[in-house]
């Protein structure tokens, strides 16, 4: 038996051990995603107890150093552990801004304090962290962002506001991009964390047409913040912004973009039936499904040689983009045809058969995957400009 | 195993690519087309292709090969389809010698080592109708003396006209049987057409050929498994030069784009010309995967092969079509004239398109397989 299989089958053998039953569940509503944090209410025991257990084997954060909560696994023990979890439909232990994003930042960018400071608490999932980059003016053209602090020697004052926060209303930490040098666009960002009790900060959740509100504007009126409290250097925010959209893209791009990528035509011919050739009953919405399963499979592969090839800096730099890019739509395009195959039940907003309107809901959030992390449109201008090198873009 | 191309696979691209290119690039189909070839593809090409151990390649080393995989026939029918290469490597050596060596016997011991040596070309008689349904074949197979007599029409058989010997499907009493029908048998016809791309399909007429009972490719009525061996490969294989060739449009109109002003600016300057391309470039990428992944999936004889086949048929399908439109569209006028080669690409990518069932097919088959 090689290292490989042998390390498969422990993760095989500890998951079958410690994973609790229902935590082996689909994900039915929004409190069965585990988002940890100083307020976070556990649903059920079962929920607590997974993420006390892969915490304390540094399994919520699997390919992190040991040092900072991780299990310090190699790519391709990451990628046994994944199949393995993904093989027992086990739900994540703990989802979080902190795991994708400041996480992957402070590896890069942080000092050793930072990290041990920062990184423990994150997987541990005690400190639940929001992203402070989109404002009123500044959306996919980032970089003119506003939010200024102003230089008061030990400690900045920041004023101005974000939004799209996710979820700002329920963090406890911001990871914020203000400007620090007026004069200076692109150099005159700092990238700074700050607790998001600290006095001025106020979050205002945004109703979306979704009917929920998991983004929110965030107020930030003289809000002071120690200078100590910065990753990478003062007014080179802009590297690790970049450094973490990359990133962010790279995580859309390994299974979140396409959404749930098993056959949608196969789920419906469960749920509605099929006639006596044995295929779905409605021929043009089954040709549909089953060209748009083709691309789910399709995607599938990509992602997997996408990720085989990112880990070992095979991919392209900027490959990321298209990955976000395709399975955005693909996403999108797997909602319209759930709308499609639950016909008139699938409109109905607040019905408990349907519960809550999820369909409705679902389909109308998916409208946002090619909007947020980056358009649709600007994934395809860096795809011009940085692979295929078209002039002018 | 990871979705890339490992070590020995990359020294294989690096030795292969820069051989078809430099012996068969698009000038050479030209070549062909334009002195009346009646062939179909050179011999002399042939010959270089089996100095290198082309031919061979999938061919256990048993019978002389070099018992490779299908990832890496794919290596080489990209570089095929990226050159619009004229060649029987699809059908001889990928289709082929996937049913003879599933089989085995008589004629894998026959035919395999003639592959690998490059004397026999092999075509693949599978197709009766202007659409691919292999599971509705009609042609007859009925026991006569101590063999078979076979009768039927079977039609898109390329290389049929020259090939040294036919794998021809046909109805058995209580199944499918494959038949290995030499060229010289009496009672067989091959009507040569020249398709849209230059390449020669043939009619074939079957009309009471008489073979012995080794004829037979496998066993008697079990050759379901060996027709769906052949099928895979070949689909997987058409798949593979399909990239190519939507790779080879690509790159040729992205080049362009960089090239052509209009308007006082190069019109790879428009964003409206930019996103299309962009779009391209991401569902070629999405297609060179997916065949990536049926063909790790044959190599490791996974039971989801089937499916990601298909998958592989209709997505590569989709994406080489768009490239080949995208890329007569985007050059304009001179796209649309035969001097310049990106029509070449476009008439290509619709034969392999065609071949071995195309994208509705297969979008069909996926549906099947996924119970609906």
């Amino acid at each position: 038996m090689s290292d490989l299989d042998a390390f498969r089958a422990e993760v095989r053998g500890w998951l079958e051990a410690n994973c609790p039953a229902e935590m082996r569940e689909p994900i039915r509503e929004e409190g069965d995603v585990c988002w940890g944090g100083r307020n976070w209410v556990f649903k059920n025991d079962a929920q607590k107890q997974w993420l006390e257990v892969c915490a304390a084997k540094g399994y919520t954060v699997p390919d992190w150093p040991k040092a900072y909560g991780g299990a310090g696994l190699t790519p391709e023990q990451t990628k046994i552990f994944k199949q393995e979890m993904k093989r027992i439909h086990a739900r994540s232990p703990l989802d979080s801004f902190g795991i994708w994003m400041l996480g992957p930042a402070l590896l890069q960018f942080g000092t050793e304090e930072q990290k041990v400071q920062y990184l423990n608490p994150i997987a541990r999932g005690e400190i639940r962290w929001c992203q402070g980059y989109s404002e009123p003016g500044s959306g996919s053209d980032l970089v003119s962002l506003q939010t200024f602090g102003e230089d008061k020697g030990d400690h900045w004052v920041v004023n101005g506001s974000k939004i799209w926060t996710s979820y700002a209303d329920q963090a406890d930490w911001i990871f914020c991009l203000v400007r620090t040098d007026k004069a200076n666009k692109y150099q005159g960002i700092t990238f700074m964390l700050f607790d998001m009790a600290s006095k001025g900060v106020t979050t205002k959740p945004i109703l979306l047409i979704s009917g929920n509100s998991p983004f929110c504007e965030t107020f930030f009126d003289d809000v002071e913040v120690r200078k100590t409290q910065y990753v990478g250097e003062i007014n080179r925010g802009w590297d690790v912004a970049k450094y973490l959209l990359g990133h962010e893209r790279e995580m859309i791009s390994g299974g979140g973009a396409g959404g749930d990528m098993v056959s949608i035509g196969g789920a419906f011919a469960k749920a509605f039936g099929k006639n006596a050739a044995g295929e779905l009953d409605d021929p043009i919405l089954r040709a549909e499904m089953a060209a748009f399963d083709v691309d789910v499979f399709a995607y599938r592969a990509m992602g997997e040689r996408f990720m085989d090839m990112w880990k070992t800096g095979r991919a392209h730099p900027a490959s990321s983009n298209m990955m976000k890019y395709v399975g955005t739509e693909l996403n999108k395009r797997r909602h319209e045809l759930v709308m499609s195959g639950g016909g008139s039940e699938a409109l109905e907003w607040d019905s408990e058969e349907t519960k809550g309107g999820a369909r409705a809901r679902g389909w109308l959030r998916t409208k946002a995957n090619s909007i947020e992390g980056g358009t649709s449109e600007v994934m395809l201008n860096v795809i011009a400009k940085r692979i295929l090198d078209l002039p002018g873009a | 195993m990871p979705l890339y191309h490992n070590d020995d696979q990359a020294m294989l691209k690096d030795s292969v690519a820069p051989f078809v290119a430099e012996q068969a690039p698009v000038s050479h189909l030209r070549k062909l087309r334009d002195s009346a070839d009646a062939t179909g593809f050179s011999r002399e090409l042939w010959t270089q292709f089996t100095e290198m151990g082309l031919p061979g390649m999938l061919v256990p080393e048993a019978h002389g090969g070099l018992g490779m995989g299908h990832m890496e026939a794919g290596i080489v029918l990209e570089e095929i389809g990226r050159n619009l290469t004229p060649s029987p490597f699809l059908s001889t050596s990928v289709g082929a010698v996937a049913a003879l060596a599933k089989a085995g016997g008589t004629q894998a011991g026959r035919w395999l080592p003639a592959i690998a040596s490059g004397e026999a070309i092999i075509a693949l008689a599978i197709d009766e109708g202007a659409k691919h349904r292999p599971d509705r074949i009609a042609a007859t197979a009925t026991r006569a003396g101590n063999g078979f007599r076979l009768d039927g029409k079977k039609s898109f058989v390329l290389h049929g006209h020259v090939a040294d010997m036919s794998i021809v499907a046909a109805k058995t009493d209580g199944g499918i049987t494959l038949f290995a029908v030499p060229r010289d048998a009496k009672g067989v016809t091959a009507d040569p057409r020249r398709l849209v791309d230059s390449s020669f399909a043939s009619h074939v007429t079957l009309d009471g050929v008489e073979v012995d009972a080794d004829a037979v490719i496998g066993e008697v009525d079990a050759g379901g498994e060996i027709l769906d061996a052949l099928l895979a490969a070949t689909r997987t294989g058409a798949a593979a030069e399909m990239v190519g060739v939507g790779q080879g449009a690509m790159d040729m109109t992205v080049t362009y784009l960089k090239e052509r002003k209009q308007f006082g600016k190069l019109i790879g300057e428009f964003q409206g010309l930019q996103h299309r391309a962009a779009h391209l470039y991401g569902e070629m990428e999405v297609a060179r995967a997916t065949v990536m992944k049926a063909q790790q999936l044959l190599d490791e004889g996974n039971e989801g092969a089937k499916l990601m086949v298909s998958v592989a048929k209709a997505k590569a399908g989709r994406a080489a079509n768009l490239a080949v439109r995208e890329g007569v569209q985007m050059h304009g006028g001179i796209g649309m004239t035969d001097e310049y080669d990106i029509g070449l690409y476009m008439k290509r990518d619709r034969a392999l398109a065609e071949y071995m069932g195309d994208v509705h097919y297969h979008i069909d088959q996926v549906a099947r397989m996924n119970g609906y």
